[in-house]
Order: structure tokens, then sequence, then C-alpha cells
């Protein structure tokens, strides 16, 4: 079969770059929140904020290379695979980013007040949520659904560790009723944190179906048949 | 977007996976009594083979689009169906053809009577040089039809089939070449359908046609499938997407994919099906 070159290849192309580029933002953005909340650095937190409109920007870019290709290129199969998913993840990244944006709003409340306990598991949780963005946006570049599944695993890991921190603050907050304020904020990060790890694993089931065309989200449903409605 | 953590995902071995068609063997659709049963078919022109055991089955009241790059074998395949090339010398075929139970290749099958039931409109219209109105009369002429009466009903009831009706009932009696390319088009849809065929053969209809007319027909198509079974030749992969329920691939005179329109659109099982409506070859 002979392989010619494609006018639409270039757009294409462009697209999956563009979500790596967007990837690599993210990834970055969750790892100077972690080191704002621990330094206790609220000038680097606030710049993690003002740093957000970056990738909107860059969100709202994907969405345009996604409706041009659509609209002027009408990609079929894997194409058409690629380009829906791109829009899918550039949604799942823009939140990872926000919540990122909201770990530092806590960052620069809980530094108004003295430490309350040393980070332990925070760290250990933002690296793992790290992690996975990393992997899930490897397996979006190379189409490679064994990476994107063998991924989805650690968001248990996300969980334990949330409920972990849950249970040890909450001891803290019985204990002496000044630190609720601190405990909760530190209860937020935790949850921010395991998020992060959700909607990675979003990607992971966007990067599966991209490669494979099989839903694996929302497993004991089935999409409509053609012309079935759901309701 | 998923509730959050308190409880875990379930991870992956757990998760029961949808079978996605890509796991079905040929991924092949399901179509209950069919209308065209193809078992086995190959063509020689000569000494060069254009098809190579080709079967599949055509569902009746649907659509069904035949794409592949030129030279692939669709229009060969779409024109056994009527048995038209028997028309060109030294093709020689093997394999059967049914037509609801009927073999189409037995000896006492009558082709006019098959080209009757199966119905063809080609790429390049070609109304008769004579009125819009004979045009669409002269298949049941053929028919021994010949009386007026019988005739007026059938033309008028062929002509708003195929959504021509109100731009030409005026001037029925003038020559169908004045008629636009669409017009034309439409006009050998309608006397295609004139003889109640039971299948519409249409080979590229619509490349010789502007945007505005194509839609029309395509339109038309679906008006159409309500009736009739229809099968059509398409280099248009927009076309075969938006207007079939089921669409074959075919590559180098075989049948690579056969399924419906959407899984084969948005997910091919094979490579080259994937190659082709990708664009990366053809």
């Amino acid at each position: 079969m002979e392989n010619v070159h494609r006018h639409g290849d270039e757009l294409i192309e462009n697209i999956a770059g563009r979500v790596l580029v967007m990837g690599g933002i993210v990834e970055e953005t969750i790892g100077r929140a972690l080191e704002a909340l621990v330094s206790r650095d609220s000038e680097a937190a606030r710049a993690v904020i003002a740093d957000d409109g970056r990738v909107d920007a860059i969100e709202l870019e994907i969405d345009h290379l996604c409706m041009e290709a659509l609209a002027l290129r009408q990609p079929f199969a894997s194409d058409l695979r690629l380009v829906t998913t791109a829009m899918k993840i550039a949604t799942d990244l823009e939140r990872i980013a926000d919540l990122a944006v909201n770990l530092s709003e806590r960052t620069i409340e809980l530094n108004v007040e003295p430490q309350l306990k040393p980070f332990i598991d925070i760290p250990i949780m933002a690296q793992r949520a790290q992690e996975m963005v990393h992997g899930a946006l490897d397996a979006f570049v190379r189409r490679d659904a064994k990476l994107a599944r063998s991924l989805i695993p650690m968001d248990d890991e996300l969980d334990r560790r949330l409920e972990q921190i849950f249970r040890e603050l909450l001891s803290y907050m019985i204990e002496d009723p000044a630190t609720i304020t601190r405990a909760m904020r530190l209860i937020f990060v935790a949850k921010y944190l395991e998020r992060i790890g959700d909607q990675a694993t979003n990607i992971c089931e966007q990067v599966v179906y991209m490669a494979e065309g099989r839903v694996i989200k929302h497993p004991g449903v089935l999409p409509p048949e053609r012309g079935e409605r759901t309701e | 977007m998923r509730p959050g953590g308190s409880e875990p995902r379930s991870t992956e071995e757990t998760r029961p996976e949808r079978v996605a068609p890509a796991e079905e063997a040929e991924a092949r659709p399901v179509i209950e009594s069919a209308v065209l049963r193809v078992k086995d078919l190959s063509l020689w022109y000569g000494a060069s083979r254009a098809l190579h055991a080709v079967s599949l089955d055509v569902a009746p009241r649907k659509i069904t689009a035949f794409i592949g790059p030129s030279g692939c074998g669709k229009s060969t395949l779409l024109r056994c169906f009527n048995r038209l090339n028997d028309l060109i010398g030294d093709v020689r075929v093997e394999g059967s053809i049914f037509l609801e139970g009927l073999d189409i290749h037995a000896t006492d099958v009558d082709v006019n009577m098959l080209r009757k039931r199966v119905g063809m409109v080609f790429q390049k219209s070609n109304p008769f040089p004579k009125s819009i109105y004979e045009n669409v009369a002269y298949g049941c002429r053929i028919h021994g039809m010949s009386r007026r009466p019988d005739l007026d009903p059938i033309v008028e009831r062929s002509l708003r089939a195929a959504a021509l009706w109100d731009e030409v009932k005026d001037r029925l009696h003038e020559s169908a070449l004045g008629l636009s390319g669409g017009q034309q088009q439409r006009l050998c849809i309608a006397r295609a359908i004139a003889v109640e065929p039971e299948v519409i053969l249409l080979d590229e209809p619509c490349s010789a046609l502007d945007p505005l007319s194509t839609a029309r027909i395509e339109e038309l198509m679906q008006d159409l499938k309500s009736d009739y079974s229809i099968v059509i030749v398409t280099h248009n992969m927009q076309q075969a997407s938006r207007v079939s329920d089921y669409t074959a691939f075919l590559y180098m005179g075989r049948l690579v994919e056969y399924g419906e329109t959407e899984r084969v659109f948005i997910n091919p099982v094979k490579k080259q099906t994937e190659d082709y409506i990708t664009g990366r070859f053809g």
C-alpha cells in the first residue's frame, strides 16, 4: 500500500503537540504549587495563581484547532478519535490547573498561621498526581492504551492517602479546636490532589478510547445504539 | 467527571469492559432477510481478476455504500447485481448472487425482468433524447404498458418520488435534455423507480453535481429508502458517511471490511480501511 503525504497530517499532529505542551505546563504547575505549599512561600503561590491564564489560553487554542480540524478536514477513524479526545483532555488539563490554583489559594491562607504539622503524605500525593498526569500524556502521545490502563490503579493510592490524611487531621481537630481552620485547609489540599488523580484517570480512559476505540469509563453502561435516545 | 475519592475506584481487573466491535471477528453486520446475498463472488475480465470471492448481504430498505480506491472492484460488484457485466465481452463470473432467494445466474432468469427488479442510475445522467414524460414512461412501455391513462399516474408518482414533479409538471413534454444536471439525475432516478424495482443501484450519482444538487439527491435517497433497498458506489467518503447505513470497503477486488457505517468510520477494524478513510492512501 502506497503511503502519501496528507494535507491534514500537520493539523492533526499539531493538535497532539499542543496537548503535550499544555500537559507539560500543567505538570509543572502542580510541582510549583506543591513547592509553594511546602516552603510556605505565598509569593510563589500567587505566581501560580497569576500564571493560570497561560493554561486557559492554550485550552482555547486546542479547542479552536480541533474545531478547525472537524470543520475543514472532516477526520475519520483514529484521526477523528484523536481530535475528540484532545478536546476532552484539554478540558481535564484545564481543571487540573484550576485545582493547582485552588491549592495555592489555601497555601496563602495557611501561611497566615504557624505550620500545623510537617508535610508527609501531601507531597507524596502531589508526586503521584504529577506522575499520573505525566504518564497519561505519555500514553496519549504514544497512543499507548496499555500504559494508560496501567496508570489507572494509581488513583486508588491517592484515594487511600486522602482517607489517611482525613483521619489524622480529624484527631488534631478533636484534640484542639484551635487547629480546625488549618486542618480543614489541609484536608482541602489533599482533596484537590485526589481530584487531580480523578482527572488524570479520565485522561487515561480517553487515551484507551483513542487508541482502541473501546469505552472503559462508566463500566456496565453501554453507549446507545444508532438513533436511540437514552432518556 | 467522577465523584470524589471516598470510594476507591475499581481497578483494571475488576472493570467489566464493553466488548468493542473491534474485538468481533470481521465485525460484520447481522442482516436479517437480506435482499441481495452475494456468495464467494469472483469475476474476471479476460485474464485479469477483478473480484476475489466477495461475500456480503445487502440489507432491505437500507442504504449500503461501497467505497474504495479506483479499480478496487466496487463498480464491478455493483454491476453484477443486475448482470450488467453480461454486456461486456470476455467476462467470467464464479460464485452466486441471490435476489430474494432467486439465483440471478440461473439459466431460466429473464435478464430484462432482473433489471426491472434491480434498477440502476449512473454517474453521468443519461436521459434519452425524448421528452421528460417519455423518459419516465420508457421502462413501462418496454414492459408492455402503452395507454396514457395507465402511464400518467405512474409518471406523476415517479417524478414526485424523485422530488422533481414541482419543477417539471408544466413542461412534461419538453425535451429532457433541457434540464439541469441535477434535474437530469433526478429524472434518471424517476425513470428507475417508474418500473417499481426492489433495489436501486447508484453508481457515483453525484460526482458530476454541485453541492446543492448533491444534497437534494442525498435527501431523496433518505426518502426512497422506506420503499427501496439502495446500493451506492461513491468516491466521496463524506457522502458515504452521511447517507449510508452500511459501508463496505473494497480494495484490489477484495472485500476488506463491511459493517455499520458509524462503526466503520469511527472505529474501523482493518488497517487498510483505516488508512483509506483517513486519506493515507488511495
